[in-house]
């Protein structure tokens, strides 16, 4: 089947659905694909409040943002919603975009612009039997527990004391089981304090400057052996010691989904602060195809409030490169602009800055 | 050390909990947020406009404790839940720390639980006065809890379910 569009959306998360939301309000004729057979994104299993700016739903659970965002994306006449929809390639030579829905049908799609909002994909860690079952991505664990409703273990250790590995261990509390501790191997905690002391005060214990060195287990996961890290990051042996418990959970960073950018011939750079490897891209989150927009984690791992306000940027910017930008879309670009720095002007904000800074540099 | 550890020491928390005259006035609100993050929904959240306005989105809350009358509307509208209300002259013997919530079982009115302190740990028993649920809140509980009064600036949590 060949579809043709005036703009695609890759990736019906937090920044797809509002690019979806700017795009409703022109004239174009939008095409969003989705991966998944609903539309949310991550923010299907958030259940916890969101932080960030009142008027960007700050408050709100992240679920019930994803569901706000969903229905008002579902009323747009102008948008075709394809869900179970994986786009999984762009053949320069046809200028053609190849997705696959429902595993079996490939659709051909025929675009004047692409807004990629794939998101991110979550980074494993290198230790000994880190293959035993037991052993999860932080995302399966959430995707288990607050989507499917299944607990995936009793006795928890969480590696990562970001804001992901800091919320997964609430929430695996308040689903009943016991969290035994959460690794840091930085020496300070990663997250949001408000987070940490959420954490602590059920009693958790966060240990900085240690990680994991070993899994144990004959077919599945027994405990974890973890050791110390000095200021350098060597191990100092003499310091293990075995945690017994059955869930190993892995939040130890995202690193953003690329793939389709290459494809579209963009020019990445790899900047550590943004993620990895990431598209270079100009104020309006145009890439170097002057064809393609990103927004959200595929454009710099950062949290769903920046998403959002990425899609809206990226998608004002594509509708007014074909001319459909209404002085409304153009205003609500100046704000996502606005609400953008406001959000990234603090502490919490200063490896982005930095990163962005190192992009501009270029 | 926050950043070490997880959790503030009463040492750090210093310049945000009240004088010990307004203590001594009634129920106040307490923010344990030391950290500038992009959060605004407390400043909003205050019907008396206790918690000042915000310059930046980052800016730290920071309340007016002679406007706060300790109602505790603001503690579940902290995405961070960080937001207590403490109120020291209870009675005689006993404070009431109001605290968020988001666990079940729920504790029962007139039970006495282990309360728990910023690490978690157990420093005494408290009985629960009252379970508030305020439609703005999305499902975060305020318990009331009663304590002994030289325990209303530690504890910060309540065990429901006993750990085998």
């Amino acid at each position: 089947m060949i579809k043709e569009t005036d703009v695609v959306i890759i990736g019906g998360g937090p920044a797809g659905l509002s690019a979806a939301l700017a795009l409703g309000q022109t004239d174009l004729k939008v095409l969003l694909l989705e991966r998944d057979p609903f539309l949310g994104g991550q923010l299907v299993k958030q259940t916890h409040m969101f932080f960030g700016s009142r008027e960007e739903y700050a408050g709100v659970r992240g679920f019930e943002i994803g569901n706000l965002l969903s229905e008002s994306v579902k009323k747009f006449n102008n948008m075709e919603i394809s869900l179970n929809t994986t786009a999984c390639g762009y053949y320069n030579e046809e200028d053609m975009l190849l997705a696959v829905h429902n595993d079996e049908e490939l659709i051909r799609i025929k675009f004047k612009k692409v807004i990629v909002a794939t998101g991110a994909s979550e980074r494993a860690l290198l230790f000994e039997n880190n293959d035993l079952p037991g052993i999860y991505g932080a995302g399966a664990v959430q995707t288990l527990m607050n989507l499917y409703g299944v607990l995936p273990g009793k006795e928890v250790v969480m590696v990562g004391s970001g804001n992901i590995g800091l919320i997964i261990s609430y929430q695996l509390v308040q689903a009943g089981a016991k969290v035994k501790a959460i690794v840091e191997a930085a020496p300070k905690v990663g997250g949001y304090f408000v987070h940490a002391a959420k954490v602590s005060r059920l009693g958790i214990p966060i240990y900085t400057k240690t990680t994991v060195k070993t899994a144990f287990g004959k077919d599945e996961l027994e405990g974890v052996e973890l050791i110390s890290l000095d200021k350098d990051w060597n191990e100092i042996q003499g310091t293990e010691r075995r945690i017994d418990c059955d869930t190993l959970c892995l939040a130890v960073g995202l690193s953003p989904l690329t793939e389709l950018l290459w494809q579209f011939g963009c020019k990445m750079r790899y900047i550590p602060e943004l993620g990895g490897h990431i598209p270079i891209r100009d104020g309006n989150l145009m890439t170097t195809n002057k064809d393609v927009y990103i927004a959200g984690d595929v454009a710099s791992i950062e949290e769903a409030t920046s998403a959002m306000l990425e899609g809206t940027i990226a998608a004002v910017s594509a509708s007014e490169s074909l001319n459909c930008a209404s002085a409304e879309l153009l205003e609500l670009r100046d704000k996502a602009f606005k609400k953008l720095f406001d959000l990234r002007n603090g502490p919490t904000g200063e490896k982005i800055l930095s990163g962005i800074k190192k992009l501009e540099e270029e | 050390m926050y950043e070490e550890k997880g959790y503030l020491e009463l040492e750090e928390l210093k310049e945000r909990i009240p004088s010990k005259e307004r203590l001594k006035k009634g129920p106040v609100a307490i923010i344990e947020c030391i950290q500038e993050i992009p959060c605004n929904p407390c400043q909003s959240a205050c019907n008396r406009g206790a918690i000042k306005e915000f310059k930046k989105i980052v800016d730290l809350p920071l309340i007016d404790f002679e406007k706060c009358n300790g109602c505790g509307v603001c503690i579940a509208q902290c995405p961070g839940l960080a937001i207590f209300v403490v109120w020291e002259d209870y009675s005689d013997n006993n404070a009431l720390v109001k605290i968020p919530y988001e666990f079940i079982p729920l504790p029962e009115v007139g039970k006495e639980y282990d309360v728990l302190n910023r690490k978690g740990e157990i420093v005494g028993t408290g009985e629960v006065i009252k379970i508030q649920s305020l439609k703005t809140n999305s499902k975060t509980k305020i318990i009331w809890i009663k304590v002994p009064k030289e325990l209303c600036m530690e504890v910060r949590n309540i065990r429901v379910v006993d750990e085998e």
